[in-house]
């Protein structure tokens, strides 16, 4: 589904813009319903984001291409 | 040769070109005691500054004012910052001031005094330059110290509050001459190869000394520079620092800096669990109207009671049927009338009728009836019709109403 591909940040906007049709009523049951679902859907895969997210932590070096490469962070307190 | 004459205007002008051509005039740093301090109920502050055989006339504008860090008074002694120019219309020159900083404040405090209003006077500081941060970042790069407290807090806090976003550590020093290289390297890397939607870069806590690599004019432009938005983080709360000041945000504290950079996903959480509730209830409110109507329709009779209908077309048959019966018999009755007096009137004319009132019908032999008398001869046959039966006759004689016989 193309729900999957959109950002937390995109994904609550159109969740949002769903919410505010919804309230309106202004759109045919049918493509209320249709809506009602889209919006469970996002608001499943929101959740499960978050539920998911572990963060990720790493440090940046200059490769020889002074491209950035990507090191492990160490805890060095 | 005549001296051109000039007017007030054009000698003031002219004195002001004058002023302006002198570059030590337009960034000076002067020492002396304030006196008549006043401000305006524009937020400008006027004020003049003297020492024991001269004094200058001052104006520091609201937008400067307002980031003074101590309330000037007339007597205090005071180092000012700022260009001079000429006031035209009173014909006067003034300092135009843009710090100050009361007596007795350190080299480094002067210093950071003068950076700052040369770069406040170049713009650097600008709200209008500040641009907006990402509301959910995906990637923040964080240049400062991978040793010390400030490092491990924000990475804490953004992975408390918003696990999502990735972090990238970009180590630097934070003090020391090669600190403010370093963290301009960093900054200027980090936009080369947009390696993150967010720069927070800072350090913790320390003497002026130690935070004076973010006080450093390189490093402020480098921030000026950052395409990527910059959150400064330099320090504890009251510590003020030029990135401070050039930065799109600033935070307190580094941890601050996380806080402002993320959002909480506690609250994202909430936002979501209402806009679930909102979505439900106006399906639910949408069906239960649809339900209310269905309600409504059912119970009208034609829907309740579909033979209904049926019944009430059957009786309207019922009525036409009876009324084409009795038009029916109608028709047949004054047809029926018609043709009694149609049979009467016939009968009234029937010739055996008539004969049965004693007339009696001639007919010669070949049948022909005879109407006349004037047809008979005498001998002749005749054949007589009754009304029960009839006679063969002779005629004897003929004798015709006019007197003629034959």
């Amino acid at each position: 589904m193309s729900e999957q591909k959109l950002s937390f940040e995109q994904a609550l906007e159109r969740l949002d813009e769903i919410v505010r049709h919804l309230e309106k009523g202004d759109l045919p049951l049918n493509n209320s319903l249709e809506l009602f679902e889209e919006g469970t859907g996002l608001l499943k895969n929101c959740s499960a984001m978050l539920d998911d997210a572990e963060q990720k932590v790493v440090k940046l070096k200059k490769g020889p291409d002074r491209k950035p490469e990507e090191l492990p962070f160490d805890e060095e307190l | 040769m005549e001296r051109p004459v000039l007017s007030v205007s054009q000698l003031n002008e002219r004195v002001r070109s004058q002023l302006e051509l002198d570059p030590q005039l337009s960034d000076v740093c002067v020492r002396g005691e304030l006196s008549n301090y006043k401000i305006y109920p524009s937020g400008h502050h006027y004020f003049t500054l003297k020492d024991s055989e001269s004094s200058l006339r001052c104006v520091m504008f609201r937008a400067q004012a307002s980031r003074l860090r101590f309330r000037p008074e007339s007597g205090m002694g005071v180092t000012a910052f700022g260009r001079v120019a000429v006031y035209p219309r009173d014909g006067v020159y003034q300092l135009y001031c843009n710090a100050l900083t009361p007596e007795g404040t350190g080299d480094l405090q002067i210093a950071f005094e003068q950076l700052k209003a040369k770069l406040a006077s170049e713009g650097l500081f600008d709200e209008s330059h500040k641009k907006p941060l990402p509301a959910f970042p995906e990637r923040i790069a964080i240049i400062t110290s991978s040793a010390g407290a400030a490092v491990h807090d924000m990475i804490r806090i953004l992975g408390r509050r918003w696990p999502l976003t990735k972090v990238l550590l970009l180590p630097v020093r934070v003090q020391g001459p090669e600190a403010p290289p370093e963290i301009v390297g960093a900054i200027r890397y980090a936009n080369e190869f947009h390696v993150a939607d967010l720069i927070i870069t800072g350090r913790g806590g320390g003497s002026i000394e130690d935070l004076w690599a973010f006080n450093d004019e390189r490093v402020a432009r480098a921030i000026y520079a950052s395409e990527l938005p910059v959150i400064s983080a330099v320090g504890h709360e009251p510590d003020v620092t030029i990135s401070d000041y050039v930065a799109d945000r600033r935070a307190s504290t580094p941890s601050n800096a996380a806080e402002i950079a993320v959002p909480d996903q506690e609250e994202i959480r909430e936002m979501l669990s209402s806009l679930s509730v909102r979505g439900d209830q106006a399906v639910r409110k949408r069906l239960d109207a649809l339900r209310e109507r269905l309600r409504r329709y059912q119970e009208k009779r034609v829907l309740s009671d579909p033979m209904a209908g049926i019944d009430d077309r059957r009786q309207d048959l019922d009525h036409i049927q009876q009324r084409l019966c009795s038009a029916e018999e109608r028709i047949l009755a004054g047809k029926k009338q018609a043709f009694i007096r149609l049979a009467s009137s016939l009968d009234a004319m029937s010739p055996l009728r008539v004969l049965s009132r004693g007339y009696a019908v001639a007919a010669d032999p070949s049948g022909d009836i005879i109407k006349s008398a004037s047809a008979l001869e005498a001998g002749q046959k005749l054949q007589l019709t009754f009304s029960d039966g009839g006679a063969s006759c002779r005629v004897e004689r003929v004798h015709l109403d006019h007197g003629g016989e034959t």
